[in-house]
């Protein structure tokens, strides 16, 4: 699998990160590069395997629904770029 | 006191040789001339340092202490501590301050050990040379041109040119146990779910575990039995009691029956390190071991399958990283989008970035079968393998790594080279498995690590194993040059 450009500026705005434009290329040869390790994979037959979720067959835990939790909210909006009355500030969005 | 192992530290604290204010203050001092060489710690945490040193002598004076009171630690940067930066080596999080502990490091609070700084590694885990940490590379404390491993590079550095007893790390493909071969250690991945990954942030969830960094067995014995147990707080961990992992180190392992899988001994060794394996192959035959060729024949499928695997799960646990909650947020962004894209291509570093794209593209629609589930089942087989070889021996050894450590540099333009570097470590994840890394003697003047692994919650039989081995050779109490 070979990647090209518009490959790569899908992958970044799917992947929300702002790439600059001359490392595109770069990026289009290592993630071609990395896709072709994998394809490796492909030389498999896999029918039938059931796909392996936990190495122990472990499943997801249980508990009552009861409140465990305390408000933090201030304590983790300390660390916070931008907040203002308990709400994150982000550019507007609805004009 | 620099070269005492953690045994031998408890001793002197609880006879009253020493205090651990002056262990502390010893340590913290040595890091401040020798560190700069190796570029090893990320945030010293001086002040911090010094007041649980003064609790942990009133610990110790009062009777109520553990084997870990007042031993100092150094944590991989990559574990959420209170009111000291966490970085996880990455510009994202350069100016973020945990508001609570992760479990490992609550619990080595608990029990009353001294951190004494945060440890240099590859960006969000992602690496096998800690080239890609945004705060510089570190450096091999027995060769300074080559790399330290990674990711946990600069807990390895730091415990090799004996800043501290111990040290934290987590190993998601190999990332305590190849940088522990590299720079001449000891280390264990425990078995997935035995240490809570709570407050450790996430890289790969179905792959990441944390375990010790430190000198020998008997000083990981100790570490792990305070790392491990259940946590309700991370969903993955088991519960199942911990053993007290010292209890068996002397256990006689005559008959113990070895496997050699013959799929780690191929043209890709090098021979040095082949050499050593071998060494160490027949010091364990005097000692009564039972070698047997083991076949695991998907092995070379374990690389592909975990270069789908971890970026899957990367480009979703770090979608967490938005500008907005915490971290990293760039300046002046125009609408929503832009502030999401800025923050996250500013604030990430190139190897991050290439892993959230495959990730992102093996996730999205229409690659979903042929990328993530195909590489799903593939690790079955990888795990059967190891169950059936289980079923006939009751450890396996390789060496940890094809080669010693390699220049700084060498590999970073080749991102598929790097990732070869964890050829021998990666499977062992893949499966759940718990494996060690000890020092085995050197090869072109440089450190080479056996590799132990062991079934699932074996870690009590793999230090047993690696200590016979530590009674019968000095290997791990080898000290760098210009660090003795």
């Amino acid at each position: 699998m070979s990647l090209d450009r518009k490959d790569v500026e899908r992958i970044a705005h799917l992947a929300r990160l702002a790439i600059n434009e001359q490392d595109i290329p770069d990026y289009a040869h290592n993630l071609s590069a990395i896709l072709e390790l994998v394809e490796q994979m492909n030389a498999v037959d896999t029918t039938d395997v059931v796909p392996m979720a936990h190495p122990l067959d472990a499943h997801q835990r249980l508990r009552e629904d009861e409140v465990s939790e305390q408000d933090q909210s201030s304590l983790f909006q300390s660390v916070a770029p931008q907040v203002e009355q308990g709400l994150y500030l982000v550019p507007k969005v609805i004009e | 006191m620099h070269t005492m192992s953690i045994v031998e530290l408890a001793a002197g604290l609880h006879q009253g040789e020493f205090s651990s204010e002056e262990l502390t203050r010893s340590l913290l001092a040595r890091i401040k001339n020798l560190d700069p060489q190796l570029n090893s710690l990320v945030t010293l945490a001086e002040e911090q340092a010094i007041d649980q040193a003064r609790n942990a002598d009133q610990r110790l004076a009062g009777g109520d202490a553990t084997t870990l009171t007042g031993i100092p630690v150094i944590q991989k940067d990559i574990f959420c501590t209170q009111g000291v930066k966490t970085s996880c080596g990455s510009r994202m999080l350069d100016n973020f301050i945990s508001p609570y502990d992760a479990t490992v490091v609550e619990k080595l609070n608990q029990a009353g050990s001294v951190m004494l700084g945060k440890a240099n590694m590859d960006e969000f885990a992602m690496g096998s040379s800690n080239e890609t940490s945004f705060y510089g590379p570190v450096k091999n404390p027995w060769n300074p041109e080559t790399v330290p491993g990674g990711s946990s590079g600069g807990s390895a550095a730091a415990v090799a040119a004996r800043f501290a007893p111990f040290a934290t790390g987590t190993d998601t493909g190999g990332s305590i146990r190849q940088p522990t071969a590299l720079c001449g250690i000891t280390g264990l991945k425990p078995t997935y779910g035995r240490v809570s990954r709570y407050g450790m942030i996430a890289f790969a969830s179905s792959l990441d575990q944390a375990g010790p960094m430190t000198r020998s067995a008997e000083d990981a014995a100790i570490v792990l039995g305070a790392m491990a147990g259940f946590d309700v707080r991370d969903s993955t961990s088991i519960d199942k009691p911990v053993p007290d992992y010292r209890a068996n180190l002397n256990d006689d392992i005559r008959g113990l029956r070895v496997g050699l899988p013959k799929q780690y001994f191929t043209e890709g060794l090098d021979s040095g390190v082949g050499d050593r394996i071998a060494d160490a192959i027949d010091v364990y035959k005097k000692l009564g071991v039972e070698f047997v060729d083991i076949d695991l024949p998907n092995t070379h499928l374990a690389v592909p399958v975990y270069y789908v695997v971890a970026p899957a799960e990367c480009s979703s646990n770090l979608s967490r990283f938005d500008g907005v909650r915490f971290g990293y947020r760039c300046e002046n962004p125009k609408d929503l989008e832009d502030l999401y894209k800025r923050s996250r291509g500013e604030g990430f570093g190139a190897e991050v970035q290439r892993r959230i794209m495959i990730g992102t593209y093996a996730l999205s629609a229409g690659y979903y079968d042929a990328y993530y589930l195909k590489s799903q089942q593939i690790r079955r087989l990888i795990r059967d393998d190891f169950v059936r070889a289980f079923e006939k021996v009751d450890v396996i050894m390789s060496p940890t790594s094809p080669t010693v450590a390699f220049k700084l540099g060498e590999k970073t333009a080749d991102p598929v080279s790097m990732y070869l570097s964890d050829i021998d470590t990666i499977a062992v994840n893949l499966a759940g498995l718990p494996g060690m890394s000890i020092p085995a003697g050197f090869a072109h003047d440089l450190p080479v690590g056996l590799q132990i692994i062991g079934n699932y919650f074996d870690e009590a039989r793999l230090l047993n194993v690696a200590h016979m081995y530590q009674l019968e050779t000095d290997w791990h109490n080898r000290i760098p040059a210009g660090f003795e």
